[in-house]
């Protein structure tokens, strides 16, 4: 499956991997040092999953995300710099700083915008498949959600809705383990969450999400499907999360070796031992990598601990478009 | 100018509006009616006939019926809007708003300021309000103050077919969510409506009849019983102003607080229980900006504190009527 990618679409990768894992483990940092505050949620142990269904999208096609959507967003592309001065607050962010953490939007490249509520993205996901099915863009739009929300009602309704309308909306649900302390085992009640999304009319997979190539094999089967508006199709990606919900939570239900094996599940170590066996890249291409992103991040954090906050005169404006 | 009924102006509101622009969607529950029947698409038109014949006129890919999902409709409406549609959703009564508040009040009100202007949401949501018609406490609500309070929303309360037709023209071509209320017993009445597209601009509020004793703000369903009041009133010469604020997100002040000041006296007519409300929303304004001009304390006529009975000796009483109007208004001038 490798050698259908260019060695730049192999990098491309890596860097977005690469990318989300810096970012967090930063953000997890600046966090305990103050310079963010409120409530961050890291997507760490699940890099390969958002990369591997964002690598083939463009900026036509949509995502929505969810309050765990930093690494959504790097990987369809959002900027390190004004992501970094979203998440702090600061004015030049990707919303100005009034959006922060759970609600990153960027338009330009396709992202409909994190969101704090747990299975708000699917049904807004399938209004913005209609869009594409009603203009015949031949793109698609993808609701990121997690297992939590995977027994949300919103969820059901959205999935059904996709079904009956029969719009190219994908519904990629990462199964880290948990929905905030309650374990996935617990909580969803079917087997699969794939089987209950197949319940629903539509092509339903489970994959390992800490396995570049096998989420993006994945999606090329789900974009066939959405690309020629067949209709929706349902993603369920294994990565379980290396923090706890948020960052700073001791993770007290979770036993030592349990993390270990989570972190023992690398996506990042996997795709480097698996396109330096076949070849394809070098470690020092990866290591490359590796310090332009640190070198990235490091400006970022600079550009935002230095950036203003917004002026208070921001306080009221943008509440309405049109005149109010 | 050609008499029409509220829902015929809101019909040819829609109507026009899909001919003039093709983002314009039409989404909801019965909004053609009879998807997969034995009749066919299109055979019903919304459970009040209001959305009757778009489908035959504009087809299923642009009159959508829908589950009954009330989240997934406004979810669908929000991520079409945000795209690039002008979706026109229904949520059949607005009792039925609870299952999909979510959708509303924290993603569609909020997206554009969250993300830092850079969102638009262009979509309606249209639905009934309204008790009278023996329905029950789940399907008889007036609900204008939940969404008034929510900053993002605009809410549109139309109370004749000329300004329905106006205000709901006004409301799609607006690029902010709209919150479109319609009084269920108000659909049968009529007014001279152009045949041509027109728009009212929100936040203007129209005097229905002019008088220098009281004035009257009603909202909605309770401009009949204002106008009903006022024709007795007038009998034992107490001329009352009526004021239709028409939309109470935004909410027209300037009007309120000049008929105040020519009158002196206030009573509010308003179909919402009487806490939090419009109601008491206005008397609050007036009372903060209009001090000078009262002559009498503000008057409130609403439902009273509960839900919405069913048996039509209660739900009679529960509403505001012409004779609870006068009594308040009569309060007001004979005030020492």
């Amino acid at each position: 499956m490798q050698l259908q990618m260019s060695r730049d679409d192999l990098i491309r990768a890596y860097r977005r991997m690469t990318a989300i894992r810096q970012f967090e483990e930063r953000v997890e940092k600046e966090f305990a040092l103050g310079n963010i505050h409120g409530f961050a949620h890291v997507y760490l142990g699940q890099e390969a999953s958002g990369v591997g269904i964002c690598h083939e999208l463009t900026d036509d096609d949509w995502i929505g995300s969810t309050h765990r959507g930093h690494g959504h967003c790097l990987a369809k592309g959002c900027e390190i710099g004004p992501m970094m001065l979203e998440i702090m607050g600061k004015e030049g962010g990707l919303c100005n700083g009034k959006g922060g953490s759970m609600h990153i939007a960027d338009f330009d490249k396709g992202m409909l915008g994190a969101n704090a509520i747990v299975g708000g993205s699917p049904p807004i996901a399938v209004g913005a498949a209609l869009t594409q099915k009603l203009k015949k863009t031949g793109n698609v739009s993808v609701a990121f959600s997690g297992d939590g929300a995977s027994n949300q009602g919103t969820t059901f309704e959205a999935m059904n809705m996709a079904v009956v309308l029969e719009v190219p909306a994908i519904f990629v649900i990462e199964d880290n383990g948990y929905g905030e302390h309650t374990a996935a085992s617990y909580a969803v009640g079917a087997p699969s969450i794939a089987e209950r999304a197949a319940s629903f009319g539509m092509p339903a997979e489970t994959v390992d999400g800490t396995d570049f190539f096998a989420v993006r094999d994945a999606m090329l089967r789900a974009l066939e499907r959405g690309r020629s508006a067949e209709g929706p199709y349902t993603i369920v990606t294994e990565c379980p999360r290396y923090l706890g919900h948020f960052v700073g939570d001791p993770q007290p239900y979770r036993s030592e070796q349990e993390i270990a094996e989570a972190r023992a599940r690398d996506g990042l170590v996997n795709f480097r031992a698996r396109v330096t066996d076949a070849g394809l890249l070098s470690d020092e291409d990866l290591d490359q990598v590796d310090q332009e992103i640190a070198a990235e991040v490091e400006t970022a954090v600079e550009t935002g601990i230095a950036a203003p906050q917004p002026d208070v005169s921001a306080l009221e404006a943008d509440v309405y478009a049109s005149a109010y | 100018m050609p008499m029409k009924s509220v829902r015929t102006a809101i019909n040819e509101a829609i109507a026009q509006e899909m001919e003039r622009d093709p983002n314009v969607i039409v989404l909801g529950e019965d909004v053609a009616g009879g998807q997969g029947s034995s009749n066919g698409p299109g055979s019903v038109g919304g459970v009040f006939g209001v959305t009757a014949g778009l489908y035959d006129r504009f087809g299923g890919e642009r009159v959508i019926d829908t589950p009954i999902s009330e989240s997934a409709i406004i979810g669908t409406a929000n991520g079409a809007a945000l795209t690039g549609m002008r979706p026109v959703a229904e949520i059949m009564f607005v009792d039925f708003i609870g299952v999909c508040m979510d959708q509303v009040y924290n993603q569609a009100a909020k997206f554009r300021y969250m993300f830092g202007g850079k969102a638009k949401t262009p979509w309606v949501l249209r639905s009934m309000i309204g008790a009278g018609m023996r329905a029950g406490a789940q399907h008889s609500q007036t609900l204008h103050p939940l969404f008034t309070m929510i900053p993002g929303l605009k809410v549109v309360m139309p109370t004749n077919a000329y300004d329905a037709k106006g205000l709901l023209i006004e409301a799609i071509r607006d690029d902010d969510p709209v919150i479109f209320l319609e009084s269920k017993t108000l659909y049968e009445q009529e007014a001279d409506v152009p045949d041509e597209a027109y728009t009212i601009p929100f936040g203007e509020a129209e005097y229905v009849r002019e008088g220098d004793d009281v004035t009257l703000v009603a909202m909605g369903g309770s401009i009949l019983h204002a106008k009903a009041a006022a024709e007795a009133l007038a009998q034992d010469g107490i001329e009352c102003e009526i004021v239709d604020p028409r939309t109470t997100s935004p909410l027209d002040e300037e009007t309120i607080l000049e008929s105040v000041e020519n009158t002196g006296r206030l009573v509010i007519v308003d179909e919402s229980p009487p806490r939090c409300s419009l109601a008491s929303d206005i008397a609050s304004i007036v009372a903060d900006k209009g001090f000078k001009s009262l002559k009498a304390p503000v008057k409130k006529v609403t439902c009273p504190h509960t839900p919405v009975p069913f048996a039509p000796s209660l739900e009679d009483e529960f509403l505001p009527n012409a004779s609870r109007i006068i009594a308040a208004a009569k309060s007001a001038v004979d005030y020492a």
